[in-house]
């Protein structure tokens, strides 16, 4: 027991300590990003990235991987400040539409036995082109609770945060601690020996699909709340930025090992180096590059923590 | 009836009959108008993904979770350095081309460092490395478009007894790829890898050897196509690699190669690459928007997939 629980805290700690490597420097570069309204700034985007994050864990946790994550969480938006806005019923029809479109992915690539890559790619097509249909050109107008929601400011501590530690609690019970997220992450683990227990692994990839695509609207949505307005290629850097963000938070891309507090930690180191890389005042040729450096350095800082914990192992 | 049993089994069909299928639905609707002209733009265009896609599908091959995210990033440098150097002066492609095969061989190079040293996933590890490059990219370009030279963008935008020459170039690195895949120990144990990695070692297979090997070929292969394309369309553009990347991907997906790695083909990718370019011009030739156009391409790469696929148990 002592053991799996050291493990587990260090899955967690390599995210927790980047991020706070990160943040410290942040600090130090600019000490005045260390109020309210600068903490509120540097992770403001990173609600609707964590929300996407924890969406693509779920899919991960199953052994598949979601590549139209970006153009979904676009689509989303687009219906956001179009249909959600001027027809509010409408719009809750087609997000809980879209939901079970993404629970029927689920089932299909059960069924046919399909690579949910592939399918996945297709399906991004399809809802690119939806919401260009829906919006041809950026527009859009976000539906006033939404804005007031993500704009609110609690006392003490700003929304940006509260809605992250929020939705890593959530996220936690359903997959940590429910006995859903046990069945889903139990099919990444070892898919036949679950289907042997008797349970219907369709049914919890059906679920898996499902949950992620809620969380996926709900990214949308609250993008839609900080921009205001809306485009169809808006979130197109989300479906990468939510893989980088699930290895980051000390997830794995098979066996069902899976961290939701770590994907959020990941999405906010992921939104952290970006600013990060401003307060630098790094040449803007070598904005993106220097991005890809961090990645790198927190996942070697991750290989040399994964190499003490082993040896603690080895003991 | 026994041969076309056989023949019905080759994973690759699929994506062949698809393309004939939708070449046959364009010409009707023109009334066979534009046999000629649409079949040399398909190769010519279909030329580009398939000599990316063959080096994604060698990575592909290795196994779950091999993917080389780099690939765009790797095209458009290779397209803007080896254009920047050439200057327009027909003496100077050979080391335009030199240049781009050695960035090429840096980037998969420095692919593989990542993924071995600091044991990163390869999506991750490619993915950062993309990051740099692009950036190098920017860096080197400036904003400048500079043509390529003449001899050159002549080469690149002619044919040869009909046939467009991207399309014999990308029919020359298909051979290499078939003999390399087929016919050499080197194809045997790529596929041996995909299969089992651990049984791959354990039959002595130089594992790191031959994935370092592959990440390589993956890198030059999508630099010439970024030397190709730069070429072909009259100058590097920052953006020109974008599509490629799942481009890449759905290739050698739809061509039938397994996902989990460890089976793969060179013809399906033909097939496939022709079926994504001849798909888009059938839906341009019907005259629908960009919308229905985008909603349409995802349906019918599902439905290709679905008829096709369900092959393997346990693929991803």
């Amino acid at each position: 027991m002592k053991l799996r629980l050291s493990a587990d805290a260090i899955r967690l700690l390599i995210p927790a300590l980047s991020l706070t490597v990160l943040l410290a420097a942040v600090f130090w570069l600019q000490p005045r990003a260390m109020s309210y309204v600068g903490l509120n700034l540097l992770f403001n985007l990173a609600v609707p990235i964590a929300l996407a994050t924890i969406a693509q864990m779920l899919i991960m946790a199953v052994n598949d991987l979601d590549l139209s994550m970006g153009t979904f969480v676009s689509f989303v938006a687009c219906v956001t400040a179009t249909f959600l806005r001027d027809a509010p019923l409408l719009g809750v029809l087609i997000l809980a539409g879209a939901i079970l479109v993404y629970a029927g992915l689920g089932v299909v690539i059960h069924l046919r036995n399909l690579p949910s890559i592939v399918v996945t790619l297709g399906m991004s097509f399809v809802w690119a082109g939806l919401a260009v249909l829906m919006l041809p050109a950026p527009g859009g107008q976000a539906p006033d609770w939404v804005r007031t929601l993500m704009t609110a400011k609690p006392p003490f501590v700003p929304m940006a945060i509260v809605a992250s530690v929020f939705i890593a609690v959530i996220a936690h019970f359903l997959v940590m601690r429910s006995s859903l997220g046990v069945l889903i992450r139990g099919v990444g683990g070892n898919q036949r020996s679950v289907e042997r227990a008797g349970w219907s692994v369709v049914y919890a990839r059906a679920m898996a699909y499902g949950l992620a695509g809620l969380f996926a609207v709900a990214a949308g949505i609250a993008l839609v709340g900080l921009t205001t307005s809306a485009d169809a290629n808006i979130a197109l850097r989300y479906t990468l930025l939510s893989i980088a963000g699930v290895i980051l938070g000390g997830g794995e891309f098979i066996g069902g090992r899976v961290s939701p507090i770590g994907a959020v930690v990941g999405a906010l180191t992921l939104t952290l180096a970006g600013s990060f890389l401003s307060f630098l005042r790094i040449s803007p040729d070598w904005q993106i590059g220097a991005q890809g450096a961090i990645l790198i350095v927190v996942l070697a800082l991750r290989l040399l923590l994964n190499r003490i914990e082993n040896r603690e192992k080895g003991r | 009836m026994s041969a076309l049993a056989r023949l019905t089994r080759k994973p690759w069909i699929w994506s062949w009959i698809a393309a004939f299928v939708v070449w046959f639905a364009t010409i009707m609707v023109t009334g066979g108008a534009s046999t000629l002209g649409l079949s040399q733009a398909a190769l010519t265009f279909a030329a580009f993904s398939i000599v990316v896609g063959i080096g994604q599908m060698f990575v592909i091959t290795l196994g779950p979770g091999n993917i080389d995210l780099s690939v765009p990033a790797t095209m458009t440098l290779a397209g803007t350095v080896a254009l920047k150097l050439m200057n327009v002066e027909n003496g100077m492609i050979l080391p335009g081309l030199l240049v781009a095969v050695l960035i090429g061989v840096a980037v998969g190079i420095a692919n593989y460092a990542l993924i071995k040293a600091l044991r990163i996933p390869p999506i991750i590890a490619t993915l950062s490395m993309s990051f740099i490059v692009q950036s190098a990219a920017i860096w080197t370009n400036r904003g400048l478009r500079i043509k390529p030279p003449s001899v050159l963008a002549d080469f690149t935008t002619s044919m040869t007894l009909g046939v467009p020459n991207v399309a014999l170039v990308a029919l020359l690195l298909s051979l290499l790829a078939w003999v390399l895949l087929e016919k050499t120990i080197y194809g045997r144990w790529i596929s041996a890898i995909g299969q089992s990695m651990a049984a791959a070692r354990m039959a002595g297979i130089p594992v790191d050897g031959v994935r370092f090997v592959t990440y390589v070929f993956c890198a030059v292969l999508a630099s010439l196509a970024g030397y190709l394309l730069a070429c072909f369309s009259g100058g590097a553009a920052l953006n020109m690699g974008a599509e490629y990347l799942l481009m890449s991907i759905a290739v050698v997906v739809i061509g039938g190669t397994a996902v989990a790695g460890g089976d793969s083909n060179v013809p399906g990718i033909w097939g496939a690459s022709l079926f994504m370019f001849l798909v888009v011009s059938m839906l341009n030739t019907y005259g629908l928007g960009a919308g229905i156009r985008l909603i349409m391409t995802g349906l019918i790469i599902i439905s290709v997939i679905m008829l096709a696929g369900g092959r393997q148990p346990g693929a991803r």
